[in-house]
């Protein structure tokens, strides 16, 4: 009888999201990713700036189409990614335990926190119009409506310490409004959003709507922030000032919006409010004639 | 007869008049060519795709591309208004940049080449129109002839007919020879590039058949395909048509152009495509008298790369030209 310990692992290969797909870098590197208490745990990708580069046209790619869903079906999809995610919640708590350094109870605690929040979400998807539209009052026989339009491609540079939580919390508020995102996981703990992707991958949600990179944050955000076809970039997971600061003048080339790193600790655990919503919409105005 | 007679390199190919009204003497010249090995193409194409070309090469390699560019638009949807727009681009494709070359021909339908003639006067840029019929060539010989003399008339430089593929493939070999033949002259001084549809050939025999027939015939250029059909240029096709134009000018010491057309959209395609070129014809094809690329899209994706060699960062389609 074969004893459990002569069972050879099966080890997984941590791969980048791009397209929907889930490919390894073109460069073919690796870095090593290791765990809270300093175990080595898996190799992760470490992306190049042609990942960037082929992440930025997958997003551009998916943008149409995107924006195009009625804003009741994507709310739909977004609630599959939080059905998806419930399943997998165990782990995901493993993942999460290993790379933040939590016990048991306390990974659960932010994996349900994570759950939530997409679910938080989820709902916005068909409501944020009505809070941020407008019929406006104007001097003339004129119907005059505001409405929030998604802002495009977004770049997004996820928290360093918060791998799920902090991730789920800037990326649901991009892609809800209609926005594609191209994002940096954690650079010392990529693995949970690595897996989150699979979850994303087996959900209704489009190719290359979310494409995850992970590798060294310094080396692939000047191509991200100075990317043409790139119209955002949310850096709040960037903890360098300097970089912050460079990625800041090289998105002022073409205009992007930027949203800048925290002062200090985030508590993501806290109510988020709309602010990461409105960050990357833009808001449109028509007139119409109003009739007898 | 079927042991290569009469194409070996040392013996000259039969004089041309000799061909004329003689389909036993054309089955013998072409199906005495030797067969082409068509995973042998396949493969030595793959592995010449993976050749990289960066840095000062990829910026000249670029430019050679652009200045090779038959900027293209054939659709029934064509006005005069979006073929000025394509000249204007022709001219000027990259209006931030007034070191980027122009492209070296616009190509048009027959009854568009007068406005693409007015606009592009003095430039140097030629004006290409399709012609015979495009793109299915199944019309009568005279209709092909006066589609071609109306548009040389216009002001056309260059012309791009099709072959009838339907006589090719059914081995009426002369006539498809005394079509092109009758065309040429009808071009007059105007270059003739024949277009193959190389997608419609079925096999790389016929294509190397097709490219000889062509070249005995008078063509200027040999072109892959209308762009209308799939598959279109691919690289093993155009590898064999190369092979074609290097023997022809042993052969004959006429030199023969090429033209691969349709489905070539990125840079990255342009410069595959130019590594073959120097690796099979040779380094005489690498100018854009011997060699173009018929294309639409592609230019926008030169000018992005373009774009990102002298900036060090990526461009994005809201830089270019919606065409």
């Amino acid at each position: 009888m074969p004893s459990e310990t002569s069972r050879l692992a099966v080890r997984k290969t941590y791969k980048l999201y791009v397209g929907g797909a889930f490919p390894r870098s073109e460069s073919g590197r690796s870095y090593p990713v290791y765990s809270a208490k300093g175990t080595w745990m898996a190799n992760a990708v470490l992306a190049s700036r042609k990942d960037v580069r082929d992440a930025v046209a997958a997003a551009r790619k998916a943008f149409p189409g995107w924006a195009g869903r009625t804003a009741y079906n994507r709310g739909q999809i977004l609630y599959r990614i939080a059905e998806m995610l419930e399943g997998r919640r165990d782990q995901f708590a493993t993942e999460v335990a290993e790379a933040e350094g939590l016990d048991r109870a306390a990974a659960l605690a932010v994996v349900d926190a994570s759950v939530d929040r997409w679910v938080w979400y989820a709902g916005w998807a068909d409501k944020i119009a009505q809070v941020l539209g407008n019929a406006n009052p104007v001097a003339g026989p004129y119907f005059n409506l505001s409405t929030p339009e998604p802002t495009g491609v977004v770049g997004v540079v996820a928290p360093a310490e918060s791998s799920l939580l902090g991730l789920v919390s800037v990326m649901a508020p991009v892609i809800v409004t209609g926005n594609t995102a191209v994002l940096l996981a954690s650079e010392e703990r990529p693995l949970p959003a690595v897996t989150f992707a699979e979850v994303l991958a087996t959900s209704d949600l489009p190719g290359g709507v979310v494409n995850l990179l992970t590798g060294r944050v310094s080396e692939l955000l000047p191509w991200l922030a100075s990317h043409f076809d790139v119209n955002a970039i949310d850096l709040t997971g960037v903890t360098d000032p300097e970089l912050a600061a460079e990625a800041e003048r090289a998105a002022a080339e073409n205009l992007k919006r930027v949203v800048r790193p925290p002062q200090g600790p985030v508590d993501w655990s806290a109510d988020p409010g709309l602010e990461r919503m409105t960050a990357f919409v833009e808001t449109k105005t028509v007139w119409h004639p109003k009739g007898m | 007869m079927r042991k290569l007679a009469g194409m070996t390199a040392t013996t000259p190919l039969p004089a041309v008049a000799d061909l004329v009204n003689m389909p036993e003497a054309w089955r013998t010249l072409l199906h005495g060519l030797p067969s082409v090995d068509q995973v042998g193409a396949e493969q030595r194409a793959a592995m010449l795709a993976t050749r990289s070309i960066k840095t000062t090469s990829k910026a000249w390699a670029l430019d050679l591309a652009i200045r090779m560019v038959d900027l293209t638009t054939l659709e029934g949807a064509d006005t005069p208004g979006k073929v000025r727009a394509l000249c204007a681009k022709a001219r000027r494709p990259d209006p931030t940049d007034p070191h980027c070359p122009q492209v070296a021909a616009v190509c048009v339908y027959p009854s568009m080449v007068s406005t693409a003639a007015a606009y592009l006067a003095g430039t140097g840029i030629k004006v290409a129109s399709v012609a015979t019929a495009f793109p299915s060539g199944q019309a009568p010989l005279e209709v092909k002839l006066a589609d071609t003399r109306a548009a040389v008339a216009a002001g056309a430089d260059e012309i791009d007919m099709v072959i009838d593929r339907g006589a090719f493939l059914a081995g009426r070999y002369s006539e498809v020879f005394d079509q092109i033949a009758a065309v040429k002259q009808a071009c007059g001084n105007a270059h003739l590039k024949v277009i193959l549809e190389t997608g419609e050939l079925a096999t790389l025999d016929n294509v190397r058949r097709a490219s000889w027939l062509a070249m005995v015939a008078g063509a200027d250029f040999i072109k892959t395909s209308t762009g209308k059909v799939q598959p279109a240029a691919t690289l093993p096709v155009t590898l064999v048509m190369l092979e074609a134009v290097r023997d022809f000018r042993e052969r004959t010491g006429r030199q023969v152009g090429v033209k691969p057309a349709g489905g070539i959209r990125t840079a990255k395609d342009a410069l595959r495509y130019l590594v073959l070129v120097n690796e099979t014809a040779g380094p005489d094809w690498l100018d854009p008298a011997w060699f173009r690329f018929g294309a639409s899209s592609l230019l926008n994706d030169l000018l992005m790369q373009r774009a990102k060699l002298a900036t060090g960062h990526y461009s994005g389609h809201d830089y270019v030209t919606l065409d």
